[in-house]
Parts: structure tokens; C-alpha cells; sequence
């Protein structure tokens, strides 16, 4: 039984314990609430300020964050967030709007959301941006809803298959899964493309489009991929864009010249704000002139220009052939599109340059390092990010004991098994954020664990050994889906 | 690695039992995908199923997949029991751990042991 170094905050409870004391009403109570819908029991901790603060100050330093070391999660971008974000996402204006206000009455707001929609379509080649979608998953499902409607539109009712690359996110089914159509895997060929011979024979009729990462999880840029986007064009099929891995790109590649027809930007991941706590995440959607009609309503726009003396009047605007609302309100507004403005007003179009490039050179520069150590399966000059195999000739070490093992040298592990087309993957994505000599203790612990593997493996098997707890029991955690602190009666624990 | 004599073998790593129609994953797949954590069988008993399609999707801490039907036919019965215990899948993947029954069934295009083994081995990491 490993120690429990802190409580859960409904073990902290007592009955009677306050952090507020409400005042006594100044209005009169009334009993009216159907009792019926009335609880009799509501199990809320009761607690004081002081040991909610000092619960979650605890538990906040068993956390490992980008703020507190290197986080090379492959294909999630665990850039440093600047902290530039957090002030001007809270300046008053931004903070206490309300997205029901009149709209002369947040004009500002209005204007950073118009103009990033400009960035963002400047940034990636498309003519119209939404940034409605809560984060990229959203965001896929918006797309593939634009292009099920670009088809339905047209009376093209016999397209119900997508083709999927075999690296893909599996977001990319599930989305399509969502929207009741047929997945399609297409295999990658050895240099980590898409198999054009494989892509070819499934281009028919029945095809609404392609999902592509470019460049994909593997870290590789698909050398073929106008051949790709010509071969979807030419069977009457849309290619959409998983920008997943755009911070490859800034700068250099729009995707909107190769000819994609709709993409999704992580906001959270290219754009630096903050993952983590589950949101928000935001995933604006950017599309060509084929579907620029079909995007979500409300989208921001000039309702009055403006002229030397006065800014534009800005409002909202519906397209013609709108697939309608994708949220409640506008998309995550203070939390992702403030930040995300923030970032690229910081960096400006050479510094995003720079962003697009360092992350490559960082990625290469680590790969370098460690081919040799270890297997490097699609061995070519990577992008952001590359995969390499957790396994050694000789040892019953996998990806899962290597990444273990990494914490012990104060590391966050990289992405592991995924993608699923490389045997142990290990996908590591640096960012442009670190320095070298981050770089080179993130190789050097690589390289002193491959080492280990081969002579004393069992370092591995029980790693970690420096952090607060052990190896988790991963298995048991998956088969016995205990998540609450209180046991349902039907419930034993083995 | 186990690939008994007496059944086929799909290239998606399922196996087919002519003699009483049983459907299930093999020892390879088992391997691959390494501790079973969740089964959920995607057909019911009575219901007609297409070699090639769905019949199923397991998960393991590694990677989820799907599981497709090595054969044609009406399913007679759907295996509970590694449902509530998809760790049988590991332990005995070619026994207790079948997944469906087929009454009777025709076989997809599928191949022997000795052609699975070779098939797998080319597959092996």
C-alpha cells in the first residue's frame, strides 16, 4: 500500500467547517421548490479556506508542468506558455465582457476576433476562418460537417467514405465516426508517406474526402502531398487538414497553396495557450473558397467600414449555406483567442518564422543525437517532431520501462505507442522553446537508459524510483474503474 | 507463439474454428497488444454478420482495435464471459476467450497455420 501523502479534499471534510459564512438573508425565504426534485443528502466537502488552499497547493507540487521542466509529448506541442497571455487575458475589457452585451458595447473584443480570424487566415492560406470550435477534436467534427454539407448541397448523396492515413490522430475516425461515415485506413509507404498506390485505388465516387496530418505523427513531411490533394481533388472528394502539427510549418508552408480545403488549428498547441485541466482548448477552423459559405455562424465581420478617423464597426455575420452554431457563445474567447493573439502579435510573421524553424532544428538536432541508441524506423530529416523505438536487441525493455525511466532523470516521458504503425514508439516533439543544453540532458539521459536496458534492465522495469510513488499498476487501474472515493455498494475491491 | 493446426486465420489476426464456428483473436494479436483491459462485442446472438466486417473492438493499455469477422454467417452465441473478464483474451486466447459462435459460417479468405505463422512472424517486432 503505497503512503497517501495527501487526502482527498472529501477526507479534509468536517461537518460544520466553513471557508464563507453567508449573511442571513435580506429577503424573505420562500419554500417553493417542488420537493420532489429536492435532494436529501448533498456529500459536498466542508472546509476551510485555509486547507483548501494548502489541499490544492499540495497537490500542485506532485504536478510536473512545462513551468517545471521539459515536456517532449510528441504531436502535443508542450511549448512554454508566456506569461505575457495571462496579463493581457485578463485586462478588465476582456475579463468582464459578457457575450450577450450589445455589441457596440465590446467593440475591442469584436476587433482582436476579427483580426485573428485575418491572422489566422493569412497564416494558413484559407479564405475564411472560424474560431467557434472548443479545441481541435471540435474542430475536426466542424470541418467534416462542412464538407458533408458541401456534398449534400450539391446532391452528391453517394459519398460516405473517408480516407485515413494509418499514422492519423484517432480523433480523425472518431470525428468521422460521429458523422456515421465509413473510415477507410490508408497504409503509409516506407519513407512514412501515404502509399499513393493504396490512396489511388480507394479514389471513387463514394469518396467524401481525406483526413491528412501534414506533417503527419510519424514527423514526417508527406513528400507526395500535392500528389495526395490531386488525387482527392480528382475523384470529387475534399481534403481536410489536421493542423495538429502546424508549428512545422509557420511561416513556410501555407496549407491552404498545397490545396487543402479546410484545416483545424490548436490554438493550444501552436499558439501557446495553455493544454492542461482539460481546457480550454480551442480549434479554430480555417477553409478554402469551396467552403468558405458553409462555416459556422456567427462569424465576425465589418458591418461599417471604418476610415482615417474611426475604426470599423464590427458585428457578427452568417454565410449563406452556414452549417449553423458549433457552441453556445463564440468560441473560447479570454482563455484561448486573447492568448493566442497575444502570441502572435508578440512574435510577428519573422518570428513566427523562427518558431516554425527552431522546432525543426531542435527536433533534428535531438534525433541526431540518439540515432545510433536508438532504432530511428522512418530514418529521414524530420520536422517538429520523430519516433523512435523503445526496444533492444537482447532485453525485454519496452517503450513503457524507458519512459518510466525517464522521470527518474526528472523528465516528462514522451508520447508512447502512438503512432500505432511503429512497434514501442517513443514520439518525441522538443519544441522551439528549449535550449541546447536542455536538449543535450534530455539526449544524454536517452542515451544512459539505452545503456541500462542492455545491462542492468531491472533499473527500468521498477522505474520510477525518485518520485513520490512508483510504477502504477496501469493494468488494474483499466479493469477496475474505481474513479470515486466513495464505493457503490455493488462494488468490491479485489 | 501458439497457432493451433485445426483453425484458419485472418491477415487482421482473428481465427475461425470450422468444426464448431467459433471466432476469436490469436495468440499474436493477444501479444501485440499486450494486457487485455476491455471487450465489447458489436453483435448479438441471432444477428447475420459479413467476413471482413466489425464484430467487435478490444482495448488494452496500449492501443485499442477492432476485430473483424473471419467468417460469414448467423451468430449463435456471443461469449459473456470475456466480456466480464477480457483478460482472458491473454491467458487463453484460442479457448475460453472466443468471442462469437457462428451457426456453421463460411470461411472469409483465410489462411492455414503454417501461412498465418509465417504471416505473423514477417509481422513480428
Amino acid at each position: 500500500m503505497a503512503t497517501i501523502i495527501e487526502p482527498t479534499i472529501f477526507e479534509l471534510s468536517s461537518a460544520g467547517r466553513r471557508g464563507v459564512r453567508m449573511p442571513a438573508s435580506d429577503v424573505p425565504v420562500v419554500d417553493s421548490l417542488p420537493q420532489h426534485l429536492l435532494r436529501s443528502e448533498l456529500p459536498l466537502p466542508e472546509i476551510a479556506e485555509v486547507d483548501v488552499v494548502r489541499h490544492y497547493v499540495n497537490l500542485s507540487k506532485l504536478n510536473y508542468s512545462v513551468d517545471s521542466g521539459f515536456y517532449p509529448l510528441g504531436s502535443c506541442t508542450m511549448k512554454y506558455n508566456p506569461k505575457i497571455n495571462e496579463d493581457t487575458c485578463r485586462y478588465p475589457g476582456f475579463l468582464f465582457s459578457h457575450p450577450l452585451q450589445p455589441i457596440e458595447t465590446v467593440q475591442g473584443n469584436l476587433a482582436l476576433m476579427y483580426e485573428l480570424q485575418e491572422w489566422l487566415k493569412e497564416i494558413s492560406g484559407f479564405a475564411g476562418v472560424t474560431l467557434q470550435p472548443a479545441a481541435g477534436a471540435h474542430g475536426e467534427y466542424t470541418g467534416v460537417l462542412m464538407m458533408a454539407a458541401y456534398h449534400k448541397l450539391r446532391g452528391d448523396s453517394k459519398r460516405i467514405k473517408m480516407l485515413i492515413p494509418d499514422a492519423a490522430h484517432g480523433t480523425n475516425p472518431a470525428s468521422v465516426g460521429m458523422m456515421g461515415m465509413q473510415v477507410v485506413t490508408i497504409p503509409s509507404d516506407d519513407r512514412g508517406n501515404v502509399d499513393l498506390k493504396a490512396l489511388e485505388a480507394a479514389c471513387d465516387d463514394t469518396v467524401v474526402g481525406m483526413m491528412l496530418t501534414n506533417p503527419n505523427t510519424l514527423g514526417m513531411f508527406d513528400e507526395n502531398v500535392e500528389k495526395v490533394i490531386s488525387l482527392i481533388h480528382g475523384c470529387g472528394g475534399l481534403m481536410y487538414g489536421d493542423g495538429a502539427n502546424l508549428n512545422a510549418l509557420l511561416g513556410i508552408v501555407r496549407p491552404g497553396d498545397l490545396g487543402f480545403d479546410v484545416m483545424h488549428f490548436n490554438l493550444h498547441k501552436t499558439f501557446s495557450v495553455p493544454h492542461g485541466g482539460g481546457g480550454p482548448g480551442c480549434g479554430p477552423v480555417g477553409v478554402s473558397k469551396t467552403l468558405l459559405d458553409f462555416l459556422p455562424t456567427p462569424l465576425v465581420g465589418i458591418l461599417e467600414e471604418g476610415n482615417d478617423e474611426e475604426a470599423p464597426f464590427y458585428g457578427f455575420v452568417t454565410p449563406p449555406n452556414s452549417i449553423g452554431r458549433m457552441k453556445a457563445f463564440h468560441g473560447h474567447f479570454g482563455g484561448g483567442m486573447v492568448r493566442a493573439y497575444t502570441y502572435i502579435a508578440m512574435h510577428g510573421p519573422d518570428g513566427l518564422k523562427d518558431i516554425a524553424q527552431y522546432a525543426v532544428l531542435n527536433a533534428n538536432y535531438l534525433q541526431a543525437k540518439v540515432r545510433g541508441h536508438y532504432k530511428i524506423p522512418f530514418d529521414r530529416i524530420c520536422m517538429h517532431e520523430f519516433v523512435a523505438e523503445g526496444r533492444f536487441e537482447g532485453s525485454d525493455v519496452r517503450a513503457l520501462d524507458v519512459s518510466k525511466r525517464l522521470m527518474d532523470y526528472g523528465f516528462h516521458p514522451p508520447t508512447n505507442y502512438f503512432p500505432l504503425i511503429v512497434p514501442e514508439a517513443l514520439m518525441i516533439e522538443p519544441t522551439e522553446t528549449e535550449n541546447k543544453d536542455t536538449l543535450d540532458k534530455f539526449a544524454d539521459a536517452l542515451i544512459k537508459i539505452a545503456e541500462e536496458a542492455k545491462t542492468q534492465p531491472e533499473l527500468l522495469h521498477n522505474a520510477p524510483s525518485t518520485t513520490k510513488f512508483g510504477r502504477m499498476d496501469e493494468v488494474k487501474a483499466a479493469r477496475e474503474l474505481v474513479l470515486c472515493c466513495w464505493l457503490p455498494e455493488n462494488v468490491e475491491l479485489n | 507463439m501458439n497457432t493451433p493446426s485445426n483453425l484458419k486465420y485472418a491477415k487482421s489476426d482473428e481465427w475461425f474454428d470450422p468444426a464448431t464456428g467459433k471466432v476469436g483473436i490469436t495468440d499474436f494479436a493477444q501479444s501485440q497488444l499486450s494486457d487485455i483491459v476491455f471487450v465489447e462485442i458489436l453483435v448479438e446472438e441471432g444477428e447475420d454478420i459479413t467476413a471482413g466486417k466489425p464484430i467487435a473492438s478490444v482495448e488494452s493499455v496500449k492501443a485499442s482495435a477492432e476485430i473483424y469477422a473471419p467468417a460469414s454467417g448467423k451468430v449463435s452465441k456471443v461469449n459473456q464471459g470475456v466480456v466480464e473478464k477480457p483478460e482472458l483474451i491473454n491467458s487463453d486466447p484460442f479457448g475460453e476467450a472466443w468471442l462469437i459462435q457462428l451457426d456453421g459460417g463460411t470461411a472469409g479468405d483465410l489462411m492455414d497455420s503454417s501461412a498465418y505463422e509465417a504471416d505473423s512472424a514477417s509481422r513480428a517486432h
